[in-house]
């Protein structure tokens, strides 16, 4: 093989392709656990028990990490490779095709934005939750009251969207991974070849529709624990 | 409907390959709406010569469509504003009266000037002798009726076919990567019968020649696709995705 998805175009894009996918794969789930929240906050408290500083949540923890790390160290390593080939000259005159959509050509910025979407995000959640427990068991001393609400993950939700500020902020990194996705979806798809003329626009939908439910699934409970704050 | 335009050019002019380029503003008055653009700077060109300066240098060969040697990035578009046509097939009457024109070569690192709208496009030549043909030897014509291929194939291979390997993709890339080139030419073997057989080592070969040639990574923003003068699809980089990594992964 020698090293293939080092060496070869194709090769670094099926990691691109790979590593996106699997982080898809990771935002449907977590999209459909936080919907618990909404119907039972109970319900949803279970549910971070259960993924809380255990081997199995801990060893996911860690595959997810690096998907993140290896999708976006590759996404500098195409980018600053892309911008050598294409030259120094860059074109006086430069047109956008209409068939070209906007996100394809603002990937990397939009995933940047996805990223400090996600610190911002782990700042709020695992850094309490999660990191709380872990550091717990390895015998750091954590205050008590910090340690208590470390499964309580509806409490957790409420307290960061009582604040208008973080539920815009929210809302923007969930529009850039919108952008993120409607491309995204079907160029993994292209990328591993499973693609043709006939799928080409069956995948574009389908990727359209996906992208928009994830961020709606994931909207609606930022917004919906704003409105209980407010009216509550 | 003859009809005659004025133009102002900006055209891109550039002594050899090292010397620094800028851009020339030229005026041309009444040029037909008939003519096609390189017969408007072949006026050009006759009009500077009389003026004893310097003509510009630019490609071209059939002047048909069909032999790929013409280029120019045209108001931000390879072989200009007009669809699934080359530059050589483009005509004046696509320009509104008044209307400055921004004549560009193709600006990609794997593609240097030679000398003012001239390119050296000798890598995707490099690329078709990594893999783009066919070794064996098929013998003479055999019956139409010997090998039966099925007609969406037959259509699939004869439109990649159809790719001039003008280098337009490339250049119009903006990760400056040469995939629906090298897709069409993998495609157009690999569809049909003699082809198939040195299908994978064909993909591994001229992948491996574009990637060392510096060409860039494909992220699929359909750039290459819009710009093509062939309408050559981006199906086949599916297909030379597929075929590649399948050969990768059989290794
Ligand atoms: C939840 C987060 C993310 C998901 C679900 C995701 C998903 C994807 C998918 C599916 C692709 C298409 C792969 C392909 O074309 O083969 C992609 C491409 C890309 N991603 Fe992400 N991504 C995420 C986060 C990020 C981050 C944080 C960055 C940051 C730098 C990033 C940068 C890129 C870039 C530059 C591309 C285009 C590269 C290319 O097509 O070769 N992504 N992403
Ligand atoms: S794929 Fe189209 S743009 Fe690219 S070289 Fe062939 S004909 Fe030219
Ligand atoms: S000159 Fe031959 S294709 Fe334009």
């Amino acid at each position: 093989m020698n090293l293939f998805i080092v060496n070869s175009s194709i090769g670094r894009k099926l990691v691109m392709s790979i590593t996106g996918i699997c982080l898809i794969l990771f935002l449907t789930f977590h999209m459909s656990m936080n919907l618990v929240a909404l119907i039972s906050p109970k319900g949803y408290n279970l549910v971070c028990e259960f993924l809380g500083a255990n081997w199995y949540a801990l060893v996911a923890t860690i595959f997810l990490a690096l998907g993140f790390i290896i999708h976006m160290a590759y996404a500098f390593l195409l980018f600053l490779q892309n911008k050598k080939a294409r030259g120094n000259n860059a074109y006086a005159v430069s047109a956008k095709p209409k068939e070209v959509e906007w996100a394809s050509q603002n990937m990397l910025v939009l995933g940047i934005v996805v990223a400090a979407f996600l610190l911002l995000h782990l700042y709020n959640f695992w850094a309490k939750m999660q990191l709380v427990e872990l550091m717990h068991q390895l015998g750091v001393n954590v205050c008590g009251d910090a340690l208590s609400k470390s499964a309580d993950g509806a409490y957790h939700i409420a307290a960061t969207f009582q604040d208008p500020i973080y539920v815009i902020l929210y809302l923007v990194g969930l529009g850039a991974l919108w952008f993120h996705l409607t491309h995204g979806f079907w160029s993994a798809l292209q990328t591993i070849g499973f693609n043709n003329q006939l799928w080409f626009n069956r995948w574009k939908c389908i990727g359209t529709i996906y992208a928009t439910i994830i961020v709606f699934g994931f909207a609606i409970v930022a917004i919906a624990y704003f409105v209980k704050s407010v009216c509550c | 409907m003859e009809k005659s335009i004025n133009i102002t050019l900006k055209v891109w002019r550039q002594k050899d390959a090292k010397a620094k380029g800028a851009f020339e503003t030229y005026k041309l008055d009444g040029i037909s709406t008939d003519t096609s653009f390189l017969e408007m700077l072949d006026i050009l060109n006759e009009k500077l010569i009389t003026e004893r300066k310097e003509p510009i240098a630019f490609d071209h060969d059939c002047r048909e469509g069909i032999c790929g040697m013409c280029s120019l990035y045209i108001n931000g578009h390879p072989h200009g504003p007009d669809e699934d046509v080359t530059t050589c097939q483009l005509h004046m009457r696509k320009f509104k009266d008044g209307e400055t024109i921004t004549v560009e070569p193709w600006r990609l690192a794997a593609f240097p000037v030679i000398k003012d709208l001239m390119v050296n496009r000798n890598a995707y030549d490099q690329i078709i002798q990594a893999g783009g043909y066919v070794s064996i030897n098929t013998g003479g014509v055999p019956d139409a009726n010997a090998i039966a291929i099925p007609k969406p194939i037959a259509d699939e291979a004869m439109d990649a076919a159809a790719c001039i390997g003008c280098g337009a993709c490339a250049a119009a890339c903006k990760n400056g990567s040469a995939m629906l080139f090298v897709s069409a030419k993998v495609s157009q073997l690999a569809l049909l019968p003699q082809g198939k057989i040195e299908a994978a080592a064909r993909a591994k070969a001229m992948v491996a020649k574009m990637d060392e040639l510096g060409f860039g990574n494909c992220t699929n923003t359909r750039a290459c696709e819009a710009e093509c003068p062939k309408s050559i699809s981006i199906s086949h980089i599916a297909r030379l995705n597929r075929e590649f990594l399948c050969a990768k992964i059989k290794d």
